[in-house]
């Protein structure tokens, strides 16, 4: 190995550099001139970052006017159509709020919620991306089990209760059953349309580089089908609240639907909102916790 | 780097009785026939061809992903029955993994052989280096231009020390700039490495600037119309694409493909028939226009 380079020049001598093209070479981004002032960082900084600055300020300036119109509403008692006589103030709302985190009760309904939904949903994706793999790569399982799928995929998770109800020895095993049923479909089926979406000229391409059956899955055909299978848990996670949630009102004892449901038959209006609310927050913590995962587990996709 | 670069060339390829039929609902049909390549140990040898006449066909049977109807294929001796590393394969497509870094690209070959971690590395790091790459090698693909996306596929598949490089039109995706830079990276890994190399291009200046010997396919159903050994002098420059004798060789090879397009149009295209069309041929007759 006497020269290092691989490419010797024509002799019409292009210039060594022409070699590595025009690509996005880290050092042309920034000029190594003089080191720029604080006020030149800041207001470059300011330029790069307008348009996220622009919407986050437009974000928050639109919850303060929700909050206002809210507010306006109650204490007003607003009757036009729907009836705001007994919609609790925001400032109701924070009242029972503040009462509410120092209830252990309360907590203990949201950490039961959370309980289920953590039990019900890792099954689903335990169980839901393995098999949507396996369905993917194996004709004969697809064959087998898509049919049962899909005459059971369009039963909504809430018309199930009455026979969880009977499946199950224990109420908390059936709510349980019914927040796994809610995002074990979306997770399936979202698997096995990532695979069915795997370039079989990567398949090619690891073959002719030695890769076998085994190797072949673990490397190509799972990361290649991982923002799919992530789109899954993020729809699945949302079924799962609004399985769980609707699994709490009719058959609950715990948990923060049976929380709210309760509020409206002890005509307490603002555990309502509050319910509501710490609904919202954890649909939105828990979605947010799979974004980042994804984000974490596939590099390759953020910039 | 001794697995990957050696001194005594290899990789024999035997293409006998060729022919390959798909099966369709009006019953089989013929893709490539009766055809016979070889590529002697060491040597750059291109397909061209009309487009559809089966070259990628034949390429993707000698890689182990097509099966032959008759015929067998061997590399060096032994009869192909599947995809290996001893047959490395650059794909027009690219085709590197979009979730592994550039050097995990490298990597993977090596990987799939069981090297530990850290050998492989260096291995890598070693090929990216030769190729201009090291300063890429944590970048994702999706970062990279053409060029550098296919320079790290032909690297890839040179990191298992193949005996033979298949390319599929590799450079058809390419500007014309980077193309003639890729073409020169390509003949220089060649002779460095002293491994068989079969090109498949539409290119007829490619085909000629980087091979010892040309094949001319025939329209489909494909078969070998010619083989035009190319004695221009090693290492080629590229003024010698002005030279009298790499015109002579364009000429004839133009030619060759010229009729076998016209055939894969939809058979004679009847000067007659143009004449309604108001296209002035100047005394040329169709052919010689298109």
């Amino acid at each position: 190995m006497s020269s290092p380079a691989l490419v010797s020049q024509p002799e019409d001598s292009m210039p060594a550099t022409a070699v590595a093209e025009a690509g996005p070479s880290p050092a042309a981004v920034v000029r190594p001139t003089t080191p720029p002032s604080f006020g030149t960082l800041a207001l470059r900084w300011y330029r790069l970052n307008r348009a996220g600055l622009r919407a986050t300020a437009i974000g928050v300036i639109s919850l303060l006017v929700f909050l206002l119109v809210w507010h306006l509403l109650t204490t007003y008692r607003v009757v036009f159509f729907v009836r705001f006589t007994n919609v609790p103030s925001p400032l109701a709302v924070y009242d029972s709020f503040i009462k509410a985190i120092h209830d252990p009760k309360f907590l203990m309904h949201i950490l039961l919620s959370c309980r289920r939904i953590f039990i019900g949903f890792s099954l689903a994706a335990i169980i839901g991306v393995p098999l949507g793999l396996i369905m993917g790569r194996f004709k004969l399982v697809h064959e087998v089990i898509f049919p049962v799928a899909e005459v059971l995929r369009p039963i909504p998770a809430i018309a199930w209760v009455p026979m969880a109800i009977m499946l199950w020895p224990t109420n908390e095993q059936s709510i349980v059953y019914i927040t796994f049923l809610g995002s074990f479909f979306p997770i399936l089926v979202n698997t096995l349309h990532g695979m069915s979406l795997v370039d079989p000229v990567l398949v090619r391409a690891a073959q002719c580089l030695g890769a076998r059956e085994r190797s072949i899955f673990r490397e190509v055909y799972f990361p290649a089908s991982l923002p799919h299978i992530f789109t899954g848990l993020t729809v699945g996670m949302g079924v799962a609240w609004v399985s769980l949630i609707a699994a709490e009102m009719i058959s609950g004892q715990y948990g923060i639907g049976y929380f709210t449901w309760e509020a409206y038959s002890l005509v307490q209006y603002a555990d309502i909102a509050l319910g509501m609310i710490a609904i919202g927050v954890l649909g939105l913590g828990s979605s947010l916790l799979i974004r980042g995962a994804g984000q974490l587990v596939m590099p390759w996709r953020s910039t | 780097m001794s697995e990957t670069i050696a001194t005594t060339p290899k990789g024999h390829i035997e293409v006998k009785n060729f022919s390959l039929a798909y099966e369709t609902i009006e019953g089989a049909v013929q893709a490539v026939t009766d055809t016979q390549i070889h590529v002697q140990p060491g040597e750059f040898v291109s397909i061209v061809g009309p487009s559809g006449c089966g070259k990628s066909t034949l390429l993707n049977a000698v890689a182990g992903f097509l099966k032959s109807t008759t015929g067998i294929v061997t590399v060096d001796g032994e009869r192909v029955n599947g995809p290996s590393a001893e047959r490395g394969m650059v794909f027009q497509q690219y085709s590197l993994f979009p979730w592994k870094t550039v050097r995990e690209n490298v990597e993977f070959g090596l990987k799939m052989r069981g090297m530990p971690r850290s050998q492989r590395e260096r291995a890598a790091r070693t090929l990216l280096g030769l190729a201009g790459l090291e300063a890429f090698e944590k970048h994702y693909p999706e970062k990279l231009s053409g060029g550098m996306k296919q320079r790290v596929g032909i690297v890839r598949a040179l990191a298992t020390g193949p005996k033979v490089l298949l390319l599929d039109e590799p450079f058809g995706a390419l500007d014309a700039q980077t193309r003639v830079i890729m073409q020169q990276i390509l003949t220089n890994m060649w002779q460095r490495l002293k491994i068989s190399v079969l090109f498949v291009t539409h290119d007829i200046d490619e085909a000629i600037f980087l091979s010892d010997r040309v094949y001319c396919m025939t329209a489909r159903p494909g078969s070998i119309k010619a083989e035009i050994p190319i004695p221009l002098e090693r290492p080629r420059q590229q003024s010698m694409m002005m030279s009298s004798e790499f015109l002579a060789l364009r000429r004839g090879l133009m030619s060759l493909i010229r009729e076998e397009s016209l055939k894969a149009m939809g058979g004679e295209i009847n000067d007659l028939g143009m004449q309604g069309l108001n296209i002035e041929l100047h005394g040329h007759s169709l052919a010689d226009v298109i």
